[in-house]
């Protein structure tokens, strides 16, 4: 028969009695919640953009199964009075497609820039607020601006790509392969637009003289998110060249 | 047992807008999820009713509607289904309830970031509200079903409320994926990051663990529906083919052509099958909560129910074949659906059996909570039975599309996990609004409710077998039909009753908030993080300190100890002691 020994007098509420030493083990790994704990904060966030990509992911994954499944499915032809395969292949600006995929590649590699210069500025930032020590003036290369450009430039390669596909006669409903390739092109456009706007508001943070640490969440995140992005466009751009 | 003060991510807000409104506090955004799914269920049922008058009085003139017409019928039931599934089953016992108590039985002080948390609320709001609108514009509601089958749902002119209404429809239920992807997000990052000292993942309550397997289900299923969601919108308003084949309507050829109306199904029930589950699992982890709290025992086989729960989730995206039986899908293909949906039956078991073994020999304490727990565990058992006849390809083919399909669904995902949010209801209230729920009114709702859901529902089990097709309007005019007649005029009056008994519930509980007996921190001698705290518990769940766990969370009839109970926050139980 086992024996419960209490150590001390449990009251009712659990409140209000000097804390037991925290056991040595323990899952939830006892963080509670220490703000302003920026380890902490930073690994939250991470851990929240983890749930957003497995979404995102999510989505594209089942557009891919709706695109490989349209593009085997055969159509009735009203006149011939037979079947038939409607995909119709489209002409895809490759050029132009290649450039917009070099200039996110690009801005990829200047978000990682922008990114390990805030991690730098976070960890030099306890040495630089002790009196009387200074690390000297650095010069700082506008890593996240040139970002935003890139992106912006990126948003404006696929318009013009949509443009000419428009001008050679493909609009989104003239066969099945225009219909998901302005899809997943749009698609990737509108979730990157997003990672645009989380670049904005990092910048913002700055402008408003937040705490290197928190603009270093915000870039953080944000920079994980923008690979995402390029990530996720070379598979597009590979699906819909390499499935023709 | 409190181990270090804390700052709260953001202070206590004062403004009536700030604090009520647009609250960034979990137990606010909670209760404003709780009564946006009250809202909607009554608006649902109400549907029912009508519909349940309709099918008995088919050409009568009901006051202020007047005579419900074939396709009027068909807006019904889609606007029911699709508020019941997405507004009720999928808002109430996550958005609710798992809002309000997981950071505080995981003894966090918030949701892990409590804006994404208010704009995830505000964006379900928004979803409601638009899909409300699909009953004013030109047209009414849509006829699809909840389900949303094109080529119906994909053209706009196959029906009065294809137009404008089925744009209203779609856009409500991808602007509702939206919202539930953001609560997934937040649900599983603060579970997994931000559980107070002890708090292992073993020791975390069943309710937390529907929560978080739950979310785990969102998170993969609700992009699947959105994305086709925007197939839908594309095909309906730019002329895509990506559902809808060469179709005539009205004489008419539309310009679609070579698009499949079964691509449709299969992402629809890729989401539509773990929706099932996303429904459910929070009833099955509050109904373990209060069988173990009730029986005054430990959970049987913790880990078991656990593990269950997780298989659950996972056959969950392995079956949405078995929706499609009659689609003509491959023999083969329907012979492995058939297999892994019967093999969900196993894990069902293992939580059903240890549902009984933790009430057998206890000293079962019949409160509300209970009697309604108990009510889940029945209605699991009844309606989870008729699961293994319709996984059944053979007998899939009699019974698709009868009242036998509804009877099975109603009971199990329906009224089941409305059980568990009676139960829910009754258990937590006190702590929400610091009030007990009156216990005779409690009794007399769950009796009427219990009684009235059974006499309602099991009867279309024999419709359905009957050959009794569900989505008709009228049944009085098909002759093999009409001789059934007799069974639906039951049905209709047990709904009646049914429905009239939640007046008692609703009544209940606005009294009890206002008016009810004052609540203690632990009116019922439970051992989880919330009834550590204070009544209700104030912004910061724990007064500025962060809780440590020493035992589990279903600690009950602990040999030697000075009472029934252990909490988690108690001095830590011997191994040998505790169960």
């Amino acid at each position: 028969m086992a024996t419960y020994i209490p150590t001390r007098a449990i009251d009712h509420a659990g409140h209000d009695q000097e804390p037991p030493s925290p056991p040595q083990s323990g899952g939830g790994e006892g963080h509670g919640d220490n703000f302003p704990n920026y380890g902490a904060r930073l690994r939250r966030a991470r851990l929240g953009l983890i749930c957003g990509i497995v979404t995102v992911s999510m989505l594209f994954i089942s557009l891919t199964s709706a695109y490989i499944v349209r593009r085997g499915l055969p159509t009735f032809d009203e006149v011939k009075q037979g079947y038939f395969r409607d995909w119709g292949e489209v002409p895809l600006p490759w050029l132009l497609l290649a450039i917009n995929t070099a200039i996110l590649l690009l801005s990829s590699i200047t978000m990682e820039g922008a990114r390990r210069a805030i991690t730098r500025r976070a960890a030099l930032a306890p040495v630089e607020s002790i009196p009387g020590i200074s690390l000297g003036e650095e010069g700082s290369f506008p890593w996240l601006a040139v970002t935003i450009v890139l992106g912006f430039g990126f948003l404006l390669g696929q318009w013009l790509a949509w443009g000419e596909l428009k001008a050679r006669g493909f609009l989104v409903n003239t066969n099945p392969d225009s219909s998901f390739i302005y899809l997943l092109t749009a698609a990737h456009a509108v979730h990157l637009f997003g990672g645009i706007v989380a670049m904005l508001w990092a910048g913002i943070t700055a402008l408003l003289h937040r705490p290197v640490e928190v603009r270093r969440i915000a870039i953080d995140v944000t920079a994980w998110y923008w690979h995402f992005m390029a990530v996720l466009w070379i598979y597009i751009f590979a699906l819909l060249g390499l499935m023709r | 047992m409190a181990t270090t003060a804390t700052v709260h991510a953001h202070a206590a807000p004062q403004g009536f807008i700030r604090k009520y409104i647009f609250s960034l506090d979990h137990k606010i955004i909670g209760i404003q999820y709780f009564f946006l799914a009250l809202t909607a269920v009554w608006i649902g049922m109400f549907l029912s009713l009508l519909m349940r008058l309709h099918l008995i009085f088919p050409t009568a003139s009901l006051p202020l509607i007047g005579e419900i017409k074939p396709e009027q019928y068909l807006s019904l039931l889609t606007m029911h289904g699709t508020i019941m599934v997405f507004f009720v089953l999928t808002t109430a016992p996550q958005g609710g309830f798992g809002n309000y108590f997981l950071p505080i039985q995981i003894g966090a002080p918030d949701m892990a970031f409590p804006v994404l948390n208010m704009l995830s609320f505000w964006t379900t709001f928004v979803a409601f509200v638009v899909l409300i609108c699909a009953f004013f514009v030109q047209g009414g509601a849509p006829l699809h079903g909840w389900t949303g089958y094109p080529p119906l749902s994909a053209v706009q002119s196959a029906g009065p409320g294809e137009g404008l209404g089925a744009d209203l429809w779609i856009t409500s239920i991808a602007i509702f994926c939206i919202a539930s992807l953001l609560g997934a997000l937040n649900f599983l990052t603060t579970t997994l990051d931000m559980r107070a000292k002890g708090m292992t993942l073993m020791r975390m309550p069943l309710t937390c663990w529907s929560w978080f397997i739950t979310a785990m289900l969102g998170l993969l299923a609700f992009g699947v529906l959105l994305s086709a969601g925007i197939l839908l919108l594309l095909d309906r308003n730019l002329g895509t083919s990506f559902y809808v084949p060469l179709v005539v309507v009205n004489g008419q050829i539309m310009g679609h052509k070579g698009g499949s109306p079964l691509l449709w199904q299969h992402l629809f029930w890729f989401f539509g099958h773990p929706e099932v589950y996303i429904a459910i699992l929070p009833g099955m982890g509050v109904t373990s909560q209060i069988l173990s709290t009730f029986s005054r025992k430990p959970i049987f086989g913790y880990k078991a129910m656990v593990y269950a729960m997780l298989a659950i989730g996972f056959f969950g995206f392995m079956v949405w074949g078995h929706h499609m039986f009659m689609s003509g899908m491959s023999p083969y293909s329907a012979f492995a659906f058939s297999i892994l949906t019967m093999c969900i039956g196993v894990p069902s078991a293992i939580k059903t059996f240890n549902w009984l073994g933790t009430m057998l020999k206890g000293r079962i304490r019949f409160k509300s909570p209970m009697l309604f727990a108990i009510g889940f565990v029945s209605l699991f058992v009844s309606g989870g039975l008729s699961g293994p006849f319709l996984a059944q390809p053979v007998l899939d083919i009699q019974l698709h599309d009868t009242y036998f399909v509804v009877g099975h669904f109603h009971l199990i995902m329906g009224v089941a996990a409305i059980f568990g949010m009676f139960a829910a209801t009754y258990y937590w209230v006190p702590k929400m609004f610091g009030r007990m729920m009156n216990e005779f009114w409690g009794r007399i709702h769950f009796f009427i409710t219990f009684i009235g859901t059974y006499a309602i529902f099991m009867p279309m089990h024999y419709l359905g077998i009957a050959g009794g097709t569900r989505r008709y309007s009228q049944y009085t005019e098909v002759a093999y039909l009409a001789k059934l007649q007799p069974i639906h005029v039951f049905m209709t009056y047990a709904a009646i009753i049914t429905i009239a008994a939640q007046f008692i519930f609703v009544i209940n509980l606005f009294w009890s908030i206002f008016k009810g007996p004052k609540a203690s921190d632990n009116p019922w001698e439970a051992t989880t993080l919330e009834w550590t705290t204070a009544t209700p518990p104030p912004h910061d769940n724990f007064n500025g300190v962060t809780p440590v766990v020493h035992n589990g969370p279903y600690e009950y009839g602990v040999p030697g100890a000075a009472r029934d109970y252990v909490m988690q926050t108690d001095p830590a139980i011997s191994s040998a002691a505790a169960h």
